[in-house]
């Protein structure tokens, strides 16, 4: 080693990162588990010189030099191995001696996260906590007009319609003719977005399967699950909880062939078949699983070979057009069960939204549209699609709503409204905001980890490491020693308890907008906003 | 809370009864406004069952304005009812220079006309007298329909009856449906006084209406030119109901199911449930959420009470063979009918409508839970 470092470009000092671990040598026990913990090894076993000048008192003796070693955390600064802010290191400390703790400036490590000319690709979602749905409020509370309604008393009917709804005229004349009347499903308008089985390892997968089945099973909450673009085990296809799951197809196909092939076996119609042609976090990039996590179960179930990165095409490559897309995909789709199951597309949140719906109202067997906002995560993407692609969700998903009513189309083509509802950790209120704007329903993947498996991610690019398969908390790697770590058990009791709390609380929202019989879609009069210029932007009251 | 009265009798009545009624039970109004829809006209109106009457209050231009536009449409003027207010108005009525019951002959060219358009034509009459008036208020149209008079006026409903000498002997009526009015409006708009009414359609709605906004939307891209207006919250309870009959084709019994549809479970167990389920994913826009008592009447001038789905607002109904009387409250009805056999009244819940036809001999009852007499 040089006496005198040599400094690169991207050499980076502590300083520069984005996280700085704070580390407490006093109350260090030198046990080693944050080094072990850590995902990116951004930590190491520090050996420390130190030097201490001892100047005795009198002339007998001169001063000397005492050089002593201690031993403690280096932590390193080249790009690779930057501290990513997780916390683990200070969730295993026995001592809290170790944590992490962010750059009080913009950091220097953005500008170096591209070694080799490779951009940087990370999981998450949009780096930016705002959201215009969390300064909704509800503002027309019944009083004395019209008696508040009790949460905890009234009976709810918190269901929402999943499929193509004729309007009552031809809904009797094919009644009357006994025509074929699109498949309709009665589900809990709080749908778990599409997060595949590899992007997820396995055992959150259980955890998600396993608790949706006991909130439909034991206690009567008709949730549904999106899988995402990764198949689905052969098992779950073959059982009977195949019933609460959304099958998705994207442009990679990847699982399908293992579908197709279990079809024959299938005791259940899958709930709908969601067709993505873009999602909010990466909007007009195809899905993304980087080779860390292209494991042997990952390859089989997807039918791929082992440790190759399967970046899925931005679009389906054999559809050039939207007539293509729409009309023969979902009803070649529909086919495929019998035009027994429900098939609707999901695209990014874009302002051609509107395009794509004229499209599908135009289309008898689209079952509804979901739109993903560019707050929506993801397992990997690059940082760029993340940061700065994409439509808010909630003036794209009000225009798609308002266009509707325009048509007379608002109760034939559901919407469901995804993306950053609940970034903040207030589900309730937003999906409650979505649906008065008009959504028929929203999905939600990432406060799902959150919230039922401990993920750490944030909106301050805390953690973010989905996308390699490191993992710490094992809800998005693929490495048996960190799905560990996740007891899928525990995932399913949380998700129990997640759906539950969301319930009251719905409840909580709408009893006093005095609405209980049915979802209040489209009551935008009992919304309010202290932004004018988003009051006018959504069509709904400002207040101050 | 606004208070409904409706009253149906084989032997015509004076409006005054059903003022009377809502008198009665004034401590559940505040007198801001009255409104009354009459049909099965008698008196002497009885000779004009077939002609459309025109029923608002005009200015002197507004008057001027409107025999302008019927003399263009070629409608003459074949009876009118003239109403001399008292000098002076009772405290918070206005004074109006014309209150106008005008019978129309129908122009020579819609003779020979299918019904569906007659009554179309009517309709857009109706609406474009409307819109005219609606700038300075000139013209202000309640009804213009055969066999229908309908009156509105802000004030205190008995004050206000006086002052327009409503007891009158050529006015005479079968069927009354009234309300008196709690405004909820911090305007008094004239329009959003009950009842509403469209095409032999009318209805009159206490409480608030929170699932109001939706189903508005959902009317106006019917693309039908009566569904507007909406200066109430419960005007889109009488165009679901015209929606109903005339769009779809159905009778009274589905009303409640369109507007308070079974729960997913009691669907389960309906022997038309899976037909009923269709109809409320296609109708989802159109459920109420209450607190609402609904009476109305039919163009087959049969009167009807109903109730939201979770029964939060009172409703009476009561009577003899011959005659038959709705009420929000039990004092009306008592006012009104004191030698009715009383253990009969019947107090319609979550799941009924109660009905009494032009024969006026009983109280039809359905439920919802009961199988569809006419299954679809």
């Amino acid at each position: 080693m040089e006496s005198v470092g040599t400094i690169n470009p991207s050499t980076l000092s502590v300083k520069d990162l984005l996280w700085q671990i704070m580390w407490n040598k006093d109350k260090c026990t030198l046990c080693g588990q944050c080094t072990a913990v850590c995902p990116v090894r951004a930590i190491e076993l520090g050996v420390h010189r130190k030097r201490t000048l001892q100047v005795p008192v009198g002339l007998e003796e001169k001063p000397s030099n005492l050089f002593s070693v201690y031993f403690g955390i280096n932590q390193r600064t080249d790009v690779a191995h930057a501290c990513v802010g997780c916390g683990m290191c200070n969730l295993v400390c026995p001592n809290g001696a170790i944590m992490p703790l962010r750059s009080d400036e913009i950091d220097k490590f953005r500008f170096h996260a591209n070694q080799g000319g490779e951009p940087r690709r990370r999981g998450g979602r949009r780096n930016a906590p705002d959201s215009v749905l969390d300064k909704i409020k509800f503002v027309r509370i019944s009083m004395l007009t019209d008696p508040a309604l009790d949460a905890g008393r009234h009976e709810f009917e918190l269901r929402t319609l999943l499929g193509r709804i004729l309007p009552p005229e031809e809904m009797l004349k094919v009644s009357k003719e006994n025509g074929w009347m699109p498949p309709i499903r009665e589900i809990y308008p709080l749908i778990i977005g599409s997060m595949s089985f590899g992007a997820l390892s396995p055992n959150m997968w259980e955890g998600l399967q396993m608790g949706v089945a006991y909130l439909n099973e034991e206690l009567g909450m008709p949730v549904r699950i999106c899988t995402g673009e990764g198949g689905c085990p052969s098992r779950l296809l073959k059982s009977r909880f195949l019933k609460y799951v959304i099958l998705q197809i994207a442009s990679g196909y990847f699982g399908w062939d293992e579908i197709i092939h279990n079809l024959p076996y299938m005791k259940e119609d899958p709930c709908a078949i969601e067709i993505k042609y873009g999602q909010g976090a990466k909007p007009g990039d195809g899905g993304l699983l980087m080779w860390y996590k292209v494991n042997k179960l990952i390859a089989a179930i997807r039918g791929v070979p082992q440790g190759v990165s399967l970046p899925s095409p931005p679009t389906h490559q054999t559809k050039y057009s939207i007539e293509e897309a729409v009309a023969k995909m979902i009803q070649s789709m529909y086919m495929a069960w019998g035009f027994r199951v429900p098939v609707y597309p999901k695209i990014s949140a874009t302002s051609t939204t509107l395009a794509v719906l004229n499209n599908l109202t135009r289309n008898h067997y689209a079952a509804g549209l979901a739109i993903d906002g560019e707050d929506g995560g993801t397992g990997a993407a690059y940082n760029v699609s993340m940061n700065h692609m994409g439509h808010p969700i909630a003036s794209n998903l009000r225009d798609a709503y308002l266009n509707l009513v325009k048509l007379g189309k608002q109760n034939e083509i559901p919407l469901f409204a995804g993306g950053g509802i609940g970034k903040n950790g207030n589900l309730a209120a937003n999906a409650a905001a979505l649906i008065m704007l008009g959504a028929s329903g929203v999905q939600t993947g990432k406060y799902i980890m959150q919230a039922a498996a401990g993920c750490l991610g944030s909106e301050a690019d805390r953690c973010n490491v989905c996308n390699i398969g490191v993992c710490p908390k094992g809800i998005t790697s693929q490495d048996s020693r960190l799905d560990r770590r996740l007891d899928p058990e525990k995932v399913a009791q949380r998700i129990v308890d997640v759906y539950l709390n969301f319930d009251t609380e719905l409840k909580k929202i709408f009893a006093p907008l005095g609405r209980s019989t049915s979802l209040p879609i489209g009551m935008s009069d009992a919304l309010g906003i202290d932004d004018a210029a988003a009051a006018e932007r959504l069509n709904i009251k400002y207040v101050l | 809370m606004c208070r409904l009265f409706s009253i149906t009798s084989n032997d015509p009545l004076s409006p005054m009864v059903a003022i009377r009624a809502i008198d009665v039970m004034k401590e559940g109004h505040d007198g801001s406004g009255v409104g009354l829809f009459l049909t099965d006209l008698g008196g002497e109106f009885e000779n004009f069952k077939e002609q459309p009457i025109l029923s608002g209050i005009f200015s002197n231009e507004g008057l001027k304005t409107l025999d302008r536009f019927m003399i263009d449409q070629d409608f003459m003027v074949k009876y009118k009812l003239s109403i001399k207010p008292a000098k002076t108005p009772p405290a918070g009525t206005p004074k109006r220079d014309n209150y106008v019951i005008r019978v129309y002959e129908y122009p020579a060219e819609w003779e020979g006309l299918s019904k569906e358009e007659i009554n179309l034509r009517l309709m857009m009459i109706q609406l474009k007298l409307r819109s005219m008036g609606e700038q300075d208020e000139s013209m202000l149209i309640f009804s213009f329909w055969p066999d229908v008079i309908m009156m509105k006026e802000v004030g205190d409903p008995l004050s206000v009856a006086q002052y327009l000498g409503l007891d009158r002997e050529e006015l005479k009526v079968r069927v009354i449906l009234g309300q008196g009015r709690q405004n909820t409006n911090y305007a008094i708009n004239i329009y959003a006084c009950h009842p509403f009414f469209i095409q032999g359609t009318a209805s009159a709605t206490n409480g608030e209406n929170t699932a109001f906004v939706p189903i508005r939307e959902f009317l106006c891209s019917r693309n039908f030119p009566g569904y507007t207006g909406y200066n109430s919250d419960s005007e889109v309870f009488t165009h679901i109901l015209h929606y109903m009959q005339n769009q779809l084709g159905m009778g009274m019994e589905m009303y409640k199911h369109i507007i308070t549809p079974l729960k997913d479970t009691e669907l389960d167990r309906h022997p038309d449930g899976m037909w009923l389920r269709k109809l409320k994913q296609s109708c989802r826009p159109l459920i109420i959420d209450g607190p609402n008592c609904v009476i109305g009447c039919l163009p087959d001038k049969s009167i009807f009470m109903v109730q939201d789905s979770k029964k939060l607002r009172p409703g009476v109904v009561g009577g003899k063979p011959g005659m038959f009387a709705f009420s929000s409250e039990m004092c009306g009805l008592d006012a009104t009918i004191p030698d009715r056999y009383s253990n009969f009244d019947y107090q319609p819940m979550k799941y009924e409508t109660v009905l009494v036809s032009r024969e006026r001999q009983e109280i039809k009852k359905w439920n919802q839970l009961e199988p569809l007499t006419h299954p679809h």
